[in-house]
């Protein structure tokens, strides 16, 4: 076995191990173990996804050293490392645009347990993408959880612990769910390992038998994961928790923690249900329609609203629906829509949240409407910056938005049911997501007269101005040449069956 | 399918108290009750995976006397699951329950509805 093959593994470990780490250590040096960690990391999944593409193959790591049926396994292909890397970069950007923030609004002698949960939640997150084992799937969705609950309580005031209380009661809601579905089904396949459950899957449905249990294990399933991802109807804890929490957990929590589950449901679709298994039961045309109408309701939250962060995480909803609606388009260029939306929303939406913190805060903290007019005169970079993030959710070419709605676009034409509703809805979203940004985007180039609020220049924020083009030129690398994000993803789905 | 519901009664018992502990979690709006319904409903799958590991007239799979045959006793792995899963759900009542604690010395109550509304009335 190759050194490269063992990365997946250590890269979960070491963040478990920085966690322990970094709580015990002096309190300053939390901080640089974290930024450390996110770097090795980074490293260490670009080098597996360099052998994965060399090779061309996944590859299974046994835990341990124990065979199939009884170990436990990770598993490691050109999508998962795709998405680690990913989620590594995200991470490392919105703690860095975020850091000034962090140290205003957490309580001096508490930064430093902000990274061991940052910590704790890369782990978790690595865990999601790499496991081949439902259950520990689980256990890193419930510390997954925990993590995220932390990162939204850790600003004290009273709407922050009610949204955690109401995030984590939702979330557990849906683990709940997740867990009965993952018993049910190891009480029909014997199984835990996800190649091993596919088999047994696999046999069962070609035989009828359990035909009723089996679509119940999968609604249990799909619905778990979707409460906790945020998918429309179960939304009512998302613009709390990202409208009052500090900017780097709303950053993380949009575009790391939900793309987390989506990514398990996923892999839970191709991997342990069978793809065509999964078409075939009526639960993909559920998630197909409440994904229409996340799209269109929280966009219409988003018009309603009058605090740009509740705004932004308003549009978070609509998004996720955008990628439920990918996924439940049932073909394989709706999924691999799906999956590109998922990074492209992630690069973007925490672009926006790091962005809006530098326009409310030339605006004497305000983060209604009506301060914020002239925002982007006072804080040129962060209003350049949230003007790319508004273009690039409306789907302005040059931007990664722009793709990802050429991608579903493209997707919904190749399935006749589903292609008016799609494209009808796909439309109407576009014009409500053009009304609410591009109204934000006016109202803070608006020159106001009188010198009421602070200017802020270049020379008191860089490393913030730093992370900002590092999102913009993100953006605009997955807008501009998404064809090879795109080949990577169709590879990786492909290694997936 | 009469029949298959009383012989599994176990099960079937374990998807009632499931349902009432899901449905005390998601409708209740005093937080200490929500928090019994989470507990309710992690019970309810530990006992349907005790019930799906057990195999009548075995034992627990823990050598004493000497007998090593598979037949002698029940599937490990659920009892396994089980532990796991109290576990995980200990520390996610431990982290509810001091959420319920800060918020009622906030707000000097437990109704998560009556929060809300104070805090829309806060307009913070």
């Amino acid at each position: 076995m190759e050194l490269v093959q063992n990365f997946p593994a250590v890269s979960i470990l070491l963040c478990l191990f920085a966690g322990i780490i970094s709580s015990g250590l002096k309190k300053k040096a939390a901080r640089w173990i974290n930024t450390a960690l996110i770097l090795a990391e980074i490293v260490l999944n670009a080098c597996t996804l360099g052998y994965l593409l060399e090779t061309g193959e996944s590859y299974v790591y046994v835990m341990g050293k124990f065979p199939a049926p009884w170990g436990n396994e990770i598993r490691a292909g050109v999508l998962e490392a795709l998405t680690a890397l990913f989620f590594c970069v995200i991470m490392l950007l919105s703690l860095e645009g975020g850091r000034k923030k962090l140290a205003d609004e957490v309580e001096e002698g508490k930064t430093y347990l902000y990274y061991v949960l940052a910590d704790l939640l890369l782990s978790s997150l690595l865990a999601l993408v790499y496991t081949n084992d439902l259950f520990t799937a689980y256990v890193f969705v419930e510390i997954n959880t925990i993590a995220a609950c932390g990162l939204i309580m850790i600003r004290q005031n009273g709407r922050t612990i009610e949204a955690a209380a109401r995030y984590m009661i939702m979330s557990l809601l849906g683990s709940g769910l997740l867990l009965m579905g993952i018993c049910m089904l190891y009480d029909l396949t014997g199984h835990l390992l996800m190649s091993n459950i596919k088999e047994q899957v696999e046999i069962l449905y070609a035989s009828g038998e359990y035909k009723i249990p089996l679509l119940v294990t999968i609604a249990l399933i799909s619905v778990g994961l979707s409460i906790k991802s945020a998918l429309f109807p179960f939304h009512a804890w998302l613009p709390d928790a990202y409208g009052y929490s500090t900017v780097s957990s709303a950053a993380i929590l949009s575009s790391l923690v939900s793309k987390g589950y989506i990514f398990l449901l996923i892999k839970i679709i191709y991997r342990v249900i069978g793809f065509p298994i999964f078409y075939n039961s009526r639960i993909i045309d559920m998630l197909f329609i409440f994904g229409l109408m996340g799209m269109v309701f929280g966009s219409l939250s988003a018009i309603k609203e009058n605090d740009v962060r509740r705004m932004i995480a308003f549009s978070s909803v609509a998004q996720i629906g955008y990628i439920y609606m990918g996924i439940g388009m049932g073909t394989q260029a709706g999924m691999s829509a799906s999956i590109f939306h998922v990074l492209s929303h992630a690069a973007t939406k925490s672009l926006l949240f790091i962005a809006a913190i530098g326009l409310t805060d030339v605006s004497d903290g305000s983060r209604k409407f009506r301060h914020l007019t002239g925002a982007a005169y006072r804080n040129k970079w962060a209003g350049a910056a949230f003007t790319v993030g508004a273009l690039s959710m409306v789907g302005v070419p040059l931007f990664s938005g722009f793709i990802s709605k050429l991608l579903f676009a493209q997707a919904a034409v190749q399935n006749e049911i589903k292609m008016l509703p799609a494209l009808i809805v796909l439309g109407i979203s576009t014009i409500l997501n053009a009304i609410y940004f591009m109204k934000t985007v006016i109202r803070i180039y608006t020159p106001v007269g009188g010198n009421r609020y602070d200017t802020v220049t270049f020379k008191d924020m860089k490393s913030y101005v730093a992370m900002l083009i590092c999102f913009i030129a993100l953006n605009v690398i997955l807008g501009v040449s998404s064809q090879p994000v795109t080949d990577l993803i169709e590879q990786g789905l492909a290694m997936f069956s | 399918m009469g029949t298959n519901l009383f012989s599994n009664y176990g099960e079937a018992v374990s998807m009632i108290l499931f349902g009432i502990g899901f449905g005390n979690l998601l409708l209740q709006s005093n937080l200490i009750k929500k928090i019994i319904g989470l507990n309710i409903m992690d019970t309810a799958i530990y006992l349907f995976l005790a019930e799906k590991g057990y195999i009548a007239g075995r034992v627990a799979p823990i050598v004493t006397d000497g007998v090593q045959s598979v037949e002698a006793y029940i599937n490990p792995i659920p009892s396994g699951l089980v532990l796991t899963g109290i576990v995980v759900s200990v520390s996610v009542s431990a982290l509810m329950l001091s959420i319920t604690i800060r918020l009622y010395q906030r707000y000097q109550t437990l109704n998560l509805d009556e929060i809300s509304i104070r805090l829309k009335k806060e307009g913070l």
